[in-house]
C-alpha cells in the first residue's frame, strides 16, 4: 500500500510536484501518464526515497523514508529514466553486483541472477560490457536488476522507452505476468501501453493529478467511444447516416471519405447503422466501433486549450461536410 | 559480507575495467622514479635512504590524485547511476567510504609497486627500514588525505573538468599552507597562533616529519581527520544535491 497526501517539490521557483494525494493498493498495475516535464519522473523519485518532497507525506506500508528508509528500499525495485547502469560492467558482473547488495549469497543468488536472465532474455550479452550494448539490452538489465529481489513495489521509468515493437511486447508481458499482489507503477508517454498493462491510470500534468481511473472509463471520456467508423468502396448517400437516432454528429476524413459518427453519450448506435446500411444497401467495405480515441481525451485533459482548437476543426469538418451533401 | 565490502569490491574493480588505475600506477612510478633520480639526486648523494624519492610525494599527489578522484561521484551524477546507487538498501555513508578506501587500495598498490626503489638502495647500503617503512606508511595516509579532498569536489559537480580544477587548487592550498610563500604574507601582522594554526593545516609538515621516520600518532591521526572531514563534507554534499 502506497499512500501519498499532499505531496509538493520545487525546484527554486520551479513547481515540478503541485499537490498531489492518491493511495496505491497491491495488485494495482499503474500508468503515470503525462506530457514531457510533467512531474512524473519527480514523483516516481519521490517514491523511491532518492529525493526528499519538499513537503507532504509518503507512506509505503506504513513506513516512510525518515524512519525507515533501508526497510523501504529493500521493498522497491526501481528502474530510473534512461536505465543507468555502470557501463564497465558486464550484466553478469552488474546483477551479481545488485545481488549481493540486496543481500543474496551462495546459491540463492546464482538462482536469482538466473532467473531474472530468464526473465528478460539477457543470455546472449552476458559478457559484454554494458556500455557497449544496444540501447533495448541496457533497459533490459536495468529491468533485470529491478527485479532480482522480486520486489514487493515495482517502480518503472519509460520502461519500454526505445525498445523495438517486439520488445516493447516482451516488457508489456513481463509486467502483465508479475505477481498479482504486487505494485507496479509505470510512467509513459505511449497511450497504447496504459491500456495494454495498466488496470489504472493517472494522468499528471504540471505536477496536478488531472485524472484517475481505469483505462476503461478514460476511453469513456474520449467523444470517440463507441463510435462507429465506416469506409465505402464508392461515393454513396450518407447524408441519412447522420439523422439516424442517437447519432451526434458525423465526421468525414477528408483524405480517405471514412466516416465516423458519434453517438449521444451512453447511447449504442451499431445496430442502426448496420440496419440503414444495409436498408440502403450502401457500399460498406469496413465497418468497426470505436474504444475511444486516447490521444484527443489525453489532449483534452492536459491542455484544454489545444482541445477547443481540435473542435473547431471538427465542427468545420462538419460544415463543410453538409455542404458538400446538401 | 557487509555493504561496504561489496561497493568496495566494485568500485575497485572498475578502476581495473577502466585504464585508469594501469595509467595512474604507470605514470606514478614513472614520475616518482624521475623526481627521485634526477632531481632529487638519489644516486649522487651517496647516502642510503629514501627521502628524495618521498620529498616528491606530495607534489605528485597534487596532480594525480584529484585526476583519479575526479570520477567517484561525477561520473554517477553524469550517467545517472547515482540514482541507482542511492536507492539501493545501503547509506550514503557506505557509498562514500567504499569509494574511498577503493581508489586508496589503488593508491596503497601504487606505492608498493615503487619496491625495487626499496630493494636498491637495500643493495647498495644499509638504509634505516622503519624510517623507510614510516615514511611509505605517511605517504600513503597523506594520499588518503588528497583523495578525501577530491571526491568531495567530485562530489560537487557533474562535469569532471571542474572537480579536477577544484580539487587541484585546494590541495594545493593545503600543501603550501605550511611553506615560506604563506607564512610570510602572514608574519608581518598575524599573531603567533594565527601563523601557527595555518602552519599546522600542512601537509608538507606533518608529511616531512613522517618522511623521516617519525610516526607521531598526531600527525597520521591530522591525515586520518583531514579525510573523514573531507569524506563528511562531500556525503553533507551528495544529501543535499542529489538530483543536480
Amino acid at each position: 500500500m502506497i499512500s501519498v497526501k499532499n505531496l509538493f517539490k520545487s525546484f527554486g521557483s520551479f513547481k515540478a510536484v503541485d499537490d498531489l494525494s492518491f493511495d496505491i493498493k497491491p495488485g494495482d498495475v499503474v500508468g503515470f501518464l503525462g506530457p514531457n516535464g510533467a512531474g512524473k519522473s519527480t514523483t516516481m523519485k519521490m517514491l523511491t526515497g532518492f529525493l526528499a518532497p519538499t513537503r507532504g507525506d509518503i507512506r509505503i506500508f506504513d513506513l516512510d523514508f525518515n524512519s525507515q528508509p533501508k526497510a523501504i528500499k529493500k521493498m522497491i525495485g526501481y528502474l530510473p529514466e534512461g536505465a543507468p547502469a555502470y557501463g564497465d560492467m558486464t550484466p553478469l558482473q552488474f546483477l551479481n553486483f545488485i545481488a549481493q547488495i540486496r543481500g543474496y549469497s551462495g546459491s540463492e543468488k546464482q538462482t536469482r541472477i538466473q532467473s531474472v536472465i530468464q526473465q528478460v532474455e539477457l543470455q546472449e550479452v552476458l559478457d559484454k560490457p554494458i556500455d557497449n550494448l544496444s540501447k533495448g539490452f541496457k533497459r533490459r538489465v536495468g529491468l533485470a536488476q529491478a527485479l532480482i529481489h522480486d520486489p514487493q513495489i515495482l517502480i518503472l521509468d519509460e520502461p519500454t522507452d526505445g525498445l523495438d515493437p517486439n520488445q516493447k511486447h516482451q516488457v508489456r508481458a513481463l509486467i502483465k505476468n508479475l505477481a498479482k499482489d504486487k505494485i507496479v507503477i509505470i510512467s509513459t508517454h505511449i497511450l497504447e501501453e496504459v491500456s495494454a498493462v495498466c488496470n489504472r491510470v493517472m494522468i499528471i500534468a504540471k505536477g496536478k493529478l488531472l485524472f484517475s481511473g481505469t483505462p476503461d472509463e478514460l476511453n469513456r471520456q474520449s467523444r470517440f467511444y463507441g463510435a462507429v467508423t465506416l469506409s465505402f468502396s464508392y461515393k454513396a448517400d450518407i447524408s441519412e447516416l447522420a439523422e439516424l437516432e442517437g447519432v451526434a454528429e458525423m465526421v468525414v476524413d477528408p483524405d480517405n471519405g471514412n466516416v465516423t459518427l458519434i453517438p449521444e453519450p451512453n447511447k449504442h448506435i451499431l445496430h442502426l447503422v448496420t440496419a440503414h446500411v444495409q436498408r440502403c444497401k450502401l457500399p460498406v467495405d469496413s465497418l468497426f466501433v470505436e474504444q475511444g480515441r486516447l490521444d484527443d481525451v489525453f489532449r483534452e485533459i492536459t491542455q484544454a486549450e489545444a482541445q477547443k482548437e481540435q473542435v473547431d476543426i471538427h465542427e468545420e469538418q462538419i460544415d463543410t461536410q453538409k455542404e458538400i451533401a446538401q | 559480507m557487509s555493504n561496504v565490502m561489496i561497493l568496495l569490491k566494485r568500485e575497485f574493480a572498475s578502476f581495473f575495467a577502466t585504464p585508469v588505475a594501469y595509467v595512474f600506477i604507470g605514470i606514478f612510478l614513472i614520475l616518482s622514479a624521475v623526481f627521485a633520480f634526477f632531481i632529487g639526486s638519489l644516486y649522487e648523494r651517496g647516502q642510503a635512504d629514501l627521502l628524495p624519492f618521498f620529498n616528491f610525494h606530495p607534489w605528485l599527489y597534487l596532480f594525480l590524485v584529484p585526476a583519479m578522484a575526479m570520477r567517484t561521484w561525477s561520473e554517477e551524477r553524469k550517467s545517472g547511476s547515482i540514482e541507482l546507487l542511492m536507492t539501493l538498501p545501503i547509506s550514503t555513508w557506505q557509498a562514500m567510504l567504499a569509494k574511498h578506501l577503493a581508489a586508496w587500495l589503488v593508491l596503497g598498490l601504487a606505492l608498493v609497486l615503487t619496491f625495487p626503489l626499496w630493494i636498491t638502495v637495500n643493495y647498495l647500503g644499509n638504509p634505516d627500514n622503519g624510517i623507510i617503512l614510516a615514511a611509505y606508511l605517511g605517504s600513503w595516509f597523506m594520499a588518503g588525505a588528497f583523495l578525501a579532498i577530491g571526491i568531495c569536489m567530485s562530489a560537487m559537480t557533474k562535469n569532471q573538468v571542474i572537480a579536477f580544477i577544484l580539487s587541484v587548487v585546494v590541495c594545493f592550498l593545503f600543501v603550501v599552507s605550511g611553506s615560506n610563500i604563506v607564512l610570510d604574507a602572514f608574519k608581518n601582522w598575524a599573531p603567533s597562533l594565527v601563523i601557527d594554526t595555518i602552519a599546522s593545516f600542512s601537509f608538507l609538515t606533518h608529511f616531512e616529519a613522517m618522511a623521516k621516520g617519525v610516526i607521531a600518532l598526531n600527525d597520521l591521526g591530522y591525515f586520518l581527520l583531514v579525510t573523514l572531514s573531507w569524506l563528511f563534507a562531500g556525503l553533507l554534499i551528495i544529501e543535499q544535491k542529489k538530483a543536480d
